[in-house]
């Protein structure tokens, strides 16, 4: 894939991570509980645009041709979103971890929250990975991603949000299982859609 | 002018509940008062948009099965009815927030799904703008169709059912609950009311296809 080819990708994403933070760690200083909440998803969305977007997006026509003729559209789509949940998943962790160093650490059930910035991370990127498939066949623009994403991704986001504010405190939250079993099913049916709707954008 | 019996029956539904909507009889509740009369309209551009949206999406199906320009005009022309039912439904809505619940716009998680429902299918009208080619832009429309929808209609169907809404009928099944809805309403809105609506919103996307089909026709002749 195209982070191992051209590593440098990898550390630019990492450090696009870092300054985004960094620069609201000047802006803000250190957060109340919901405001922090808030950032954090917020830069979990933009990350993952910026990051997802270039599996599809900068490959170029030669090498997706190439991939064309060394594997079938199935087990390509299903590696682009294994990789990049890989990735999501990673940078998740280095997210939570910079906003804990500079925004403070206002969590108080760190497992859970990991858990589910991991799980949200997931979410995310494979929503964006086949969003990235689509609007690559649609004249490489990067734009188009986010209009198209963002109003699909704000349920899920909302949600996510609703989870991560249980790490915050012990109040319970009566739907919180039906939430997790909501989400997992999306995401479950992101990957069925995936693996049907792609060989249709991988023709011609 | 010869009209086929569904289009008569549509004239005669509508007229039917433009005239008893605001003729006959209703409940009086507090705070609601007459604007209650509003179910008859706001309520069934609902009904509506999801029927056209779900129509929409049949055709982009049956589209990607068969390669057929038709169903692709089919599911553009739903998609756009279903917007302009989507956009009506919200402005009728805020209209009556206005005056029951004291502002047009509260956050409520019904409100933000019909807003992001809106907003989804703006974008498949911009992606669909921003291919040239007609084949790989019917396909890839289809595709984003399908994929919205299957994303979308989970949550707004899902969602107001786990969480706090304005709405009546929170809790259980909010829009087929058969006791929060008086039964001389119930009378117009089921047999009247839906179907009305629904039937208009088909008048105008047979007349958009046929328009875009006769467009068509003059593009290739010319």
């Amino acid at each position: 894939m195209l982070e191992f080819r051209q590593q440098y990708t990898f550390y630019g994403i990492v450090l696009y991570v870092a300054s985004t933070i960094f620069v609201l760690y000047l802006a803000m200083g250190q957060p109340e509980d919901q405001v922090w909440n808030g950032l954090f998803w917020m830069i979990q969305l933009f990350v993952c645009v910026n990051a997802v977007a270039k599996s599809f997006l900068q490959e170029s026509r030669g090498r997706l041709l190439y991939f064309y003729s060394i594997a079938g559209a199935r087990d390509f789509i299903l590696s682009k979103l294994l990789f990049n949940a890989l990735l999501m998943a990673l940078l998740s962790l280095v997210g939570w971890i910079l906003f804990s160093l500079l925004l403070g650490n206002p969590v108080a059930n760190g497992l859970r929250f990991m858990g589910v910035a991991i799980f949200g991370g997931l979410g995310l990127s494979l929503v964006f990975t086949f969003l990235s498939a689509i609007a690559a066949r649609a004249q490489q623009n990067a734009a188009l991603m986010a209009i198209l994403g963002f109003p699909l991704i704000i349920p899920q986001l909302l949600l996510m949000m609703k989870l991560a504010n249980t790490a915050f405190s012990q109040v319970i939250l009566d739907s919180l299982s039906q939430i997790v079993l909501l989400l997992a099913g999306l995401d479950i049916l992101v990957i069925a859609l995936a693996i049907i709707l792609f060989p249709f954008l991988w023709k011609d | 002018m010869r009209l086929s019996w569904w289009k008569i029956l549509c004239i005669l539904l509508l007229l039917v509940i433009s005239i008893a909507g605001f003729l006959g009889g209703v409940p009086a509740k507090p705070i609601l008062n007459e604007t209650i009369r509003n179910l008859y309209y706001h309520v069934p551009m609902w009904f509506g948009m999801m029927i056209f949206f779900i129509v929409s999406v049949v055709n982009s199906v049956k589209y990607l099965r068969s390669g057929k320009m038709k169903f692709d005009t089919l599911a553009v022309e739903y998609a756009n009815t279903g917007i302009l039912f989507g956009i009506l439904g919200l402005t009728t809505g805020m209209i009556w927030a206005n005056y029951t619940w004291g502002k047009p716009w509260s956050n409520d998680p019904k409100q933000i799904g019909a807003a992001i429902a809106i907003l989804i299918y703006f974008a498949y009208l911009v992606l669909r703008n921003s291919m040239i080619d007609m084949d790989k832009r019917a396909r890839i429309g289809a595709v984003y169709n399908i994929f919205a929808f299957a994303m979308l209609f989970p949550t707004i169907w899902i969602i107001p059912r786990l969480v706090e809404s304005l709405h009546p009928g929170g809790m259980g099944n909010p829009a087929l609950n058969t006791n929060d809805i008086d039964s001389r309403m119930r009378m117009l809105f089921w047999p009247v009311a839906v179907p009305a609506w629904t039937l208009l919103g088909v008048w105008i996307t047979t007349l958009r296809v046929r328009l875009r089909l006769i467009e068509e026709k003059k593009l290739n002749h010319a």
